[in-house]
């Protein structure tokens, strides 16, 4: 990989040691991101997103162990001292929770909460801090700003709180926002507020950001790349208009197929993917989406499919029968 | 135009919810959840209720199986008024009605197992013998696609989202129920997970001829099960309507913000520019009028004074507003 990523993932492992043996989280991921670009990860529960995000970010769970490189900015996280890590955090790598009440302290109010990170990462005194986080409230759409300093968090609703969470994290102009289900816990008409909010303030920023979802509806309008994890393994990745003109890994398709569609007549049976994902503690020797893989053969089974490229570089997939062959070979 | 009409089907109602109100009290304020919301719900049909969170689509959904007891109005189901029912009364009407939860795991108790949780209705309607209990979970068990002799003897913490909310829906079935809320079965299940319960619901509907109040805020899920759907916004029924129907033409400005607003999954369909604005207001003061005034586009004068009645814009749909789209 080269320098012209603003992040580079570079072959990550994750294991987290369970009661029942060994658990791999994520198995042997690349990923990159470059400067002002937009990653969505997509996958279900259990897939490894969220602990792909917290190994770019270092916030594993103390037992995990990782493995692989993470290269930020010219610096290979895994390497750099506790210290310099927790000025980085914050600063120039930022990040959005699910759930933005347990993101923010409860018990105290937004502005100090907002000051104490503008104060800790860039040099303000307490007014220019105030002024600064006025601004921010104001830029992320919350209403009546000098007011809201001194409420806090259970004074907001969910949506206003995600505003609150997004205003902390882009307060000191981070190089890379990673949100992680971002909208989940919030309605569809706020979910569209707060996805648009973040593709207006990345624009402005030149900010790169990634987008965690198990909505590929999240990531279809609002993301130059994706990629798709299961099991715990990047097994599709392109960009966006390319994965959604072409899907090729059976996962993938699978996925958007069992999404029920507004077009759809009422009462028509959704293409439902049998079965559910394997128990990570037991990795599989094949594809791991092998037993629920309807074109699955002998091969699926024994080995496992690297990612790999095919007619164009950017567009990789992890499977021995991706789909258009077998529309071929039916044809 | 009648005031409050319901959007009626016919005298096959099986469920009649007549001017429901639901009111509780919050410290010295009162929460008003449900403002005056008349439907019905014709035997073997879906009728699906969407709103976002806080409308008060749950609240509704309890106060119909008097697990929350209504203000005011009336809920009938197959002509017996509810809520005036007490005691045995409403216990053996209970039989006839049941419920589906949102969160599959936390509505199975941990240390019970799965055949004595799927028993306990039986047990409560008084089915005494053993052996018929144990036939009969043995069935719904399998109805529901899970192998019985493999289920029975464990615990919930041993299955996932999806396999317990199967085991909750058979408990829901044992009785052989006419009419289940299921409120917001899907939600906290996975894509994938979510397309196997939605088709389960879908099959246990057809077999035990089923009538269902589906309740979700995901506009596309309601759509994929419900013949008819009702839109709820903060305690009153905004439009009702054949699903297609106010997919295709949605009357309401909330329905076509609601539509607008769920991603698509396709790159070629721009997210909308005409970003629904604001937020929903307390349920403990309304907006006076139309309550979703402070947040329309097309709202005037008229909306804050008056309240917008049910009044029928095409065959089947009705919709509360002055300045319907179509």
């Amino acid at each position: 990989m080269n320098g012209n990523y603003l992040l580079s993932v570079e072959d990550v492992v994750v294991d987290l040691p369970t009661p029942r043996g060994n658990l791999r989280a994520v198995d042997h991921v690349d990923l990159t991101v470059g400067a002002g670009r937009t990653l969505g990860i997509v996958g279900e529960s259990g897939c490894g997103k969220t602990m792909l995000s917290r190994a770019v970010l270092q916030l594993l769970p103390k037992k995990a162990k990782l493995s692989g490189r993470v290269m930020f900015d010219g610096q290979d996280l895994l390497q750099l001292p506790p210290e310099k890590l927790r000025k980085l955090r914050g600063r120039s790598l930022a990040v959005v929770f699910q759930d933005p009440m347990t993101s923010l302290n409860p018990v105290l109010t937004i502005g100090t909460q907002l000051i104490e990170t503008l104060q800790e990462h860039l040099e303000l005194d307490d007014a220019a801090a105030t002024r600064r986080s006025v601004e921010l409230l104001a830029a992320v759409g919350i209403p009546a700003p000098e007011q809201r300093l001194a409420q806090y968090p259970h004074q907001l609703s969910g949506g206003m709180r995600q505003r609150v969470a997004i205003a902390i994290a882009l307060s000191c102009e981070p190089k890379l926002l990673i949100a992680d289900e971002p909208t989940t816990a919030l309605d569809v008409t706020i979910q569209a507020q707060i996805l648009d909010l973040l593709a207006r303030e990345q624009r402005r920023r030149h900010m790169a950001m990634i987008i965690i979802t198990h909505d590929l509806g999240v990531v279809a309008g609002r993301t130059d790349e994706v990629a798709v994890m299961y099991a715990g393994r990047v097994v599709e990745r392109a960009p966006t208009p390319a994965l959604f003109k072409k899907m090729r890994m059976p996962y993938t398709e699978a996925l958007l197929a069992a999404l029920p569609k507004l077009d759809a007549a009422p009462h028509t049976p959704l293409p439902a993917i049998s079965g559910r994902p394997p128990d990570p503690t037991r990795p599989l020797k094949g594809c791991s989406f092998s037993p629920r893989c309807r074109y699955a053969v002998a091969r699926c089974q024994d080995e496992k499919p690297a990612l790999e490229a095919a007619e164009t570089k950017a567009h990789q997939f992890a499977c021995f029968h991706p789909i258009e062959a077998h529309a071929d070979a039916n044809a | 135009m009648m005031p409050q009409s319901p959007p009626s089907i016919s005298s096959h109602a099986l469920l009649e919810v007549d001017n429901l109100v639901v009111e509780y009290p919050v410290g010295s304020r009162v929460v008003h959840a449900v403002s005056g919301v008349s439907l019905q719900i014709a035997r073997g049909e879906t009728l699906g209720l969407v709103g976002e969170s806080g409308c008060g689509k749950s609240t509704l959904g309890r106060a119909v199986l008097q697990l929350r007891r209504p203000t005011g109005g009336r809920v009938l189901f197959d002509g017996h008024d509810l809520t005036t029912m007490q005691g045995d009364a409403l216990r053996l009407m209970r039989r006839r009605v049941q419920l589906i939860f949102q969160d599959p795991i936390a509505s199975l108790n941990p240390r019970r197992k799965i055949g004595d949780i799927v028993a306990e209705p039986l047990v409560i309607a008084g089915v005494k013998d053993p052996d018929k209990r144990k036939q009969l979970v043995h069935e719904v068990l399998s109805a529901v696609g899970l192998d019985p002799t493999l289920v029975v003897g464990r615990l919930p913490h041993e299955f996932s989202g999806g396999q317990c909310q199967r085991i909750c829906i058979a408990r829901a079935l044992i009785l052989n129920p006419e009419f289940i809320v299921c409120d917001e079965p899907v939600s906290a299940l996975d894509v994938s997970i979510r397309a196997q319960i939605l088709n389960l619901l879908e099959e246990m509907k057809a077999r035990f001829g089923l009538t269902l109040l589906f309740i979700a805020h995901d506009l596309a899920v309601v759509k994929a099960v419900s013949d008819r759907v009702a839109v709820m916004y903060l305690g009153r029924l905004c439009e009702v309507g054949p699903s297609e129907q106010l997919f295709a033409r949605p009357a309401h400005p909330y329905t076509a913000l609601l539509i607008e607003a769920i991603p698509m999954p396709d790159p070629d369909v721009r997210p909308a520019e005409t970003v629904p604005v604001g937020e929903p207001p307390s349920p403990i003061a309304p907006p006076s009028g139309c309550r979703f005034r402070t947040r329309c586009p097309r709202a005037d004068q008229r909306c804050s004074d008056e309240v917008p009645e049910l009044r029928a814009v095409a065959p089947g749909q009705f919709v509360a507003c002055h300045h319907p789209l179509i």
